[in-house]
């Protein structure tokens, strides 16, 4: 095969499956524009009722609040203790390194329905009541290996040298985990703190099963889906959410080029 | 290192290690003791329950199948044809990763339903008659649905294997006479295999566990095994048995990782951010 037919048979594939994947989301957005209950075609005319409902949606709003609160405070946790344990992990040979990383990076491997049994199970145990924090502390979890992940890479890209330098000239162990090591992986720790929050707004099985009373926003659009006449607002919602998601999503894998990519370049 | 190690102590050794305390207990509430063996000799003798267990696990290898084979082309054409565009061109393909999970199954649902756009199409060109959903509340329409969300995980580590290949390779292999396919069969193809490997681990494993798609397209023949789960803390709150088919689910996961880790390295996590 000629590399110029490739190119265009390459061009083709990458097309159909943009429209293949994109095709459904713009599904969602032309009908949260539609002047219907029902989910069908032919569209009936434009309308902005359900953005106005939108406004009116009190538990909507609320739930979508709450997801924020989880999403900041569980991604605030998460890029915490995932940054601790990647500068272990990037920078020191401790007994148990290994098993450590493996334990960690569970979470990436365990389904999510078993992890929220799990966590289901340990707060009932306790007593501990079903409330936002119980999400939190999942999302927590789930978050805490890519993190790790993301930092780490972005640590190993740099020799410890400046560190060494660092310390070589009487810095302190938190003046150079401050003003070295911090400051170094500062890209990283913003793109790893955006990736987390996305997972944890847009992440429904494990907040299943840990939500109490306080619903978040997928729960919430999740038992909206019983009701089809409900549905032209959920969509809204969704629609809202995207342009959201786009925003972060392209200021994150700005700030991740910015750090990983740099490195990839000088290596490549 | 103490705070991590200690949250995940608390948090997620902990708790896997109550469930399998639960896994004997008699029932939802109540004592503790005494423990007892009921929903292992329960488990055991519901046939249903493996079976489920065998599908989903096909269900599973499928699914991860197609999202890499639909995948791996654009990932291929990004690295080896689109220049300095192709960060670009990927985002773009990824971007609905990035929107609501449960609404991109939705889609799926008004995509296959009976009024739905497929149907009408169907329709419209006379193949079928009016409101027979073709699809929709089946296996096949989990599968769909679930290659769709999934076909942007699995091209990030294949995109990712690939841009790491040095091209003074494919020149090595080129001027000592390999055609293009040789090249691909040859050099390619065998360093990008541990992308592969990280696509195939990092779909296959959440879509075993999977429930919520099954609840929303598949009906009552596309259940999975998760949904065994799902019930019995969601609705016939037999918890101790939830948390046993749990454990099992459990088992599995980790022996399934345990023997692919032994074999194929993972190298690359879908971290698309």
């Amino acid at each position: 095969m000629k590399r110029q037919t490739g190119r265009w048979l390459g061009l083709a594939y990458y097309v159909a499956l943009l429209i293949f994947l994109q095709l459904p989301i713009l599904l969602l957005i032309v009908f949260s524009f539609n002047d219907s209950v029902l989910l069908v075609f032919p569209l009936k005319g434009f309308t902005l009722e359900w953005y106005e409902q939108l406004l009116g949606a009190k538990e909507l709003i609320s739930a979508a609040g709450n997801s924020l609160i989880i999403g900041l405070v569980s991604s605030g946790v998460a890029t915490t203790l995932g940054t601790l344990a990647a500068i272990a992990i990037a920078r020191y040979n401790f007994p148990g390194r290994s098993f450590f990383l493996n334990i960690a990076t569970l979470p990436l491997v365990i389904p999510y329905v078993v992890l929220g049994v799990a966590l289901l199970i340990l707060f009932q145990s306790l007593g501990v009541e079903l409330s936002i924090w119980t999400i939190t502390i999942g999302h927590a979890i789930i978050n805490i290996p890519y993190v790790m992940l993301i930092v780490a890479a972005r640590l190993s890209g740099f020799a410890n040298n400046l560190e060494e330098a660092a310390m070589d000239l009487g810095a302190t162990y938190w003046g150079t985990l401050m003003r070295v090591t911090l400051p170094i992986s500062a890209p990283a720790l913003v793109a790893a703190f955006l990736s987390s929050f996305t997972l944890s707004f847009d992440e429904f099985s494990l907040a299943f099963f840990l939500a109490g009373t306080q619903n978040t926003l997928p729960v919430y659009i999740y038992s909206q889906l019983r009701f089809p006449n409900r549905l032209p607002l959920a969509i809204t919602s969704a629609a809202v959410v995207i342009l959201f998601s786009v925003a972060i999503l392209l200021l994150s894998e700005w700030l991740r080029r910015v750090g990983v990519g740099r490195k990839l370049r000088a290596e490549g | 290192m103490a705070p991590p190690s200690l949250w995940l102590l608390l948090f997620f050794m902990a708790p896997l290690l109550i469930m399998v305390l639960y896994t004997f207990r008699q029932s939802t509430f109540g004592n503790l003791f005494p423990l007892t063996w009921d929903n292992y000799e329960t488990f055991i003798q519901t046939p249903s329950f493996f079976r489920l267990l065998l599908d989903s696990s096909w269900l599973a290898l499928l699914t991860a199948s197609l999202s890499i084979v639909l995948a791996f082309p654009v990932a291929y054409f990004l690295v080896f044809y689109t220049g300095a565009k192709r960060v670009l061109l990927l985002t773009l393909l990824i971007l609905p990763a990035w929107t609501s999970f449960l609404l991109r199954v939705l889609a799926w649902k008004v995509i296959l339903g009976s009024n739905g756009l497929l149907n009408q199409g169907l329709i419209s060109l006379g193949l079928i008659g009016e409101g027979v959903p073709l699809l929709l509340y089946s296996r096949a329409a989990v599968i769909i649905t679930l290659v769709y969300v999934w076909i942007p995980f699995a091209a990030l580590p294949l995109f990712a294997a690939m841009e790491r290949i040095d091209p003074r390779l494919h020149e090595a292999s080129q001027d000592l006479g390999a055609s293009p396919s040789q090249t691909f069969w040859r050099v390619t193809l065998p360093l990008t295999l541990p992308g592969v490997a990280s696509a195939f681990f990092f779909v296959f494993i959440p879509t075993l566990g999977e429930w919520v798609t099954p609840t929303l397209v598949g009906g009552v023949s596309g259940i999975m095994y998760g949904n065994l789960i799902q019930d019995q803390f969601a609705r016939a709150l037999n918890w101790p048995l939830g948390a046993l088919l749990s454990m099992v689910l459990l088992v599995l996961v980790a022996a399934f990782s345990y023997v692919f880790n032994r074999f194929i390295p993972i190298t690359e996590v879908p971290v698309s951010t």
